[in-house]
């Protein structure tokens, strides 16, 4: 018998269900992507749950976060809802950026997360200034940077970097290092491809953690994001994961090898974290099948609306360029 | 009221020392901005600040994109910074973060997010070669987002720093290195006089305002910068020749203020615009194209340009005076087309 994990079976049964929550929207997105009603192209994150939902549940409400163009995960993560998330899929004016942010671009600065910031590593820098921000008003707050393996080589990751540790800024740099930079393997593009090491070049630890396992996620985040609080930022973690989807829109996949493939299924972080769950004893399948067909449910709903919510329209196109003047 | 003759790098500190003290949200981020015995910038803008606000002066790495993103970040938060260049010609190096976030994050989010931020970028030829000379204001002006301003004198400098400070949005500030009046070590060989009477009191100068700097009734001669000194000093040969100029100060390039130059488009119906980058591309060429656009049946001859040529900056004088529009060239422009 397994030793029963310290958690409260709410707040796992909580991870599992968001982490259900953005499967179950990836799943149907792609779906409504390949159906053709959906406008515009996606990059999804089928096989990363774990890594969004373990370091969004190490936040408070009040922490932010930056993504990247393949934010849905973060997003949900982060506590925006499917319907704002696919309304703005849909482009509606009901979306949660009016639909003029779309699949790259979504965020909700009421809920703590900036616009996807596609261009990759430029939501580095920008982290770091939002701290710098937290550190000069003397609030408590922290920022969680998501990026991939390929924003490493990218300039603005090292400018960046340097100066939150320079400044020891409350920043947790998340790199979700799921092997590819599109399809080019992250060994043909560095020589040292563990992005953990390089937080030691620039004076602070960091982290390698599987990024398949919640916990282990959320463990090492919170742990983070505390050393953040106490202004002994930032950290750095790198969480290993895989996508089990294409880059995007119909990507098939063709580089990644079946063996690896495979390997790595056999790691899903929900199948995993489900085994887990039922080995607590507390938690029995039925609990978790009902949690799945509850956010299958949600997501029915949240897609009838989004289908008939009100687009975007020409009167729209001129707003928003500015902000008002205070 | 009691004013104060004030250069441009003497009234821009001015300006930023009084919005730091205004507003806590105020700070600057630069390269050697506020090193002890340093330099104030470049340009002396922010010379001895660092005393007065301790911590709100910060000195970055030599890593444009990367402060550029910091200060977007921070202004996204609701901090108010002031980010600045050595040399305009930097801000490629930063220009993912101004053109990709800073300039589209309020539209993206749906009007959600805001980046009040403002940036300043000494441009212009100044016997330093290719990469520290350009005028470059061409790129930036057609960035949906942005706000560009570019002061010809002391007291516009001051005013558009404060109207940028307290705009809601990104503001980028083109200063030109001839006009600061910089002393010391960091005074500049042939620098023209911008020197201005600063009252004693708070303003601000709008930032959508261009500027009537001489009345005439023959042609009208738009200019920013430099160039609208030069304009003006050509406007007083003209004057002696018969020919009535009116000069303009374009002083906000985007957006264009239409609604002051098509007034004296429509009383003079002859246009040059004179600009120190390079004659493709240009903002003289966008501002032509409103002025037709708008004024099109007013005018009794075409628009006509005085630009530099299409090359980088070169070093050697004789060929940098060469390469930059003078105020014979201004002047001989302008008398070809009241002639026409």
């Amino acid at each position: 018998m397994p030793a029963p994990t310290p958690y409260e079976k709410s707040f796992v049964l909580s991870l599992y269900e968001r982490m259900a929550l953005i499967r179950e929207f990836e799943e149907r997105v792609k779906y409504l992507f390949l159906e053709g009603v959906m406008p515009g192209t996606i990059h999804q994150c089928q096989g990363q749950e774990a890594t969004a939902t373990g370091v969004c549940a190490s936040l408070n409400p009040d922490d932010w976060i930056t993504s990247t163009f393949r934010g849905h995960g973060h997003a949900l993560a982060k506590g925006l809802t499917a319907q704002e998330l696919l309304d703005e899929l849909f482009g509606a004016r009901t979306g949660c950026c009016k639909g003029k942010g779309g699949s790259m671009h979504v965020g909700n600065m009421k809920k703590g997360m900036v616009p996807g910031i596609a261009i990759v590593a430029g939501g580095i820098p920008l982290a770091a200034g939002m701290a710098l921000a937290f550190k000069m008003r003397g609030a408590p707050q922290v920022v969680a940077c998501f990026f991939g393996d390929g924003a490493v080589a990218e300039g603005a990751f090292h400018e960046g970097v340097n100066m939150a540790a320079l400044w020891n800024l409350p920043v947790l740099f998340v790199c979700e290092n799921n092997l590819y930079g599109a399809s080019t393997h992250v060994s043909k593009v560095m020589k040292d491809t563990r992005i953990s090491r390089r937080a030691s070049y620039y004076g602070f630890d960091g982290r390698t953690v599987d990024g398949n396992d919640v916990l282990a996620v959320y463990e090492a985040a919170r742990q983070a994001v505390a050393e953040c609080r106490a202004g002994q930022g930032p950290a750095l973690l790198e969480l290993l994961t895989y996508r089990r989807t294409g880059h995007s829109r119909r990507d098939t996949c063709g580089y990644q090898p079946k063996d690896e493939r495979e390997a790595w299924f056999s790691r899903d972080p929900l199948d995993r974290f489900a085994a887990v769950l039922t080995q607590r004893g507390d938690i029995s399948q039925a609990e978790l099948d009902q949690v799945k067909s509850g956010v299958e449910q949600q997501i029915t709903d949240a897609v009838a609306k989004a289908r008939t919510a009100p687009l975007a329209g020409p009167e729209e196109l001129l707003q928003d360029l500015f902000a008002p003047s205070a | 009221m009691p004013t104060k003759r004030l250069g441009i790098a003497e009234a821009l500190r001015e300006a930023i020392a009084e919005e730091m003290e205004r507003d806590p949200r105020v700070f600057c981020l630069g390269e050697d901005i506020g090193v002890p015995g340093g330099w104030g910038g470049a340009f002396t803008v922010t010379l001895g600040l660092e005393k007065k606000f301790p911590g709100r002066i910060i000195d970055t790495p030599i890593a444009e994109l990367g402060f550029f993103g910091v200060a977007v970040g921070a202004a996204l938060m609701g901090m108010r910074p002031i980010v600045d260049v050595q040399y305009g010609d930097f801000l490629f190096l930063a220009s993912d973060q101004i053109i990709n976030n800073a300039a589209k994050l309020c539209y993206m989010s749906g009007g959600a997010a805001s980046v009040p931020l403002v940036m300043r970028a000494p441009i212009g030829a100044t016997g330093r070669g290719a990469q520290h000379a350009q005028s470059m204001e061409r790129y930036f002006t057609g960035v949906p987002g942005l706000k560009v301003v570019a002061p010809s004198n002391a007291y516009d400098a001051k005013g558009l720093l404060k109207a940028a400070v307290r705009d809601g949005n990104p503001v980028l500030i083109f200063e030109h290195k001839l006009l600061y009046g910089s002393r010391g070590a960091r005074a500049e060989p042939g620098a023209t006089d911008a020197t201005a009477d600063i009252p004693a009191g708070d303003y601000t100068v709008p930032l959508d305002k261009a500027a009537l700097r001489r009345q005439g009734a023959h042609v009208t001669i738009l200019g920013w910068l430099l160039m609208l000194h030069h304009a003006l000093a050509a406007a007083a040969i003209l004057a002696q020749e018969g020919i009535d100029a009116e000069v303009l100060d374009v002083r906000s390039l985007s957006p264009v203020d239409y609604d002051t130059i098509g007034q004296s488009v429509l009383k003079t119906g002859r246009v040059l615009i004179v600009e120190e980058g390079p004659k493709t591309g240009g903002v003289s060429a966008e501002i032509a194209a409103g002025i037709m656009d708008r004024f099109g049946d007013s005018l009794m001859a075409p628009v006509t340009r005085v630009a530099s040529p299409d090359v980088p900056v070169p070093f050697a004088p004789a060929l940098e005076n060469a390469y930059r529009p003078d105020v014979g060239r201004i002047t001989a422009a302008a008398r070809r087309l009241a002639a026409s």
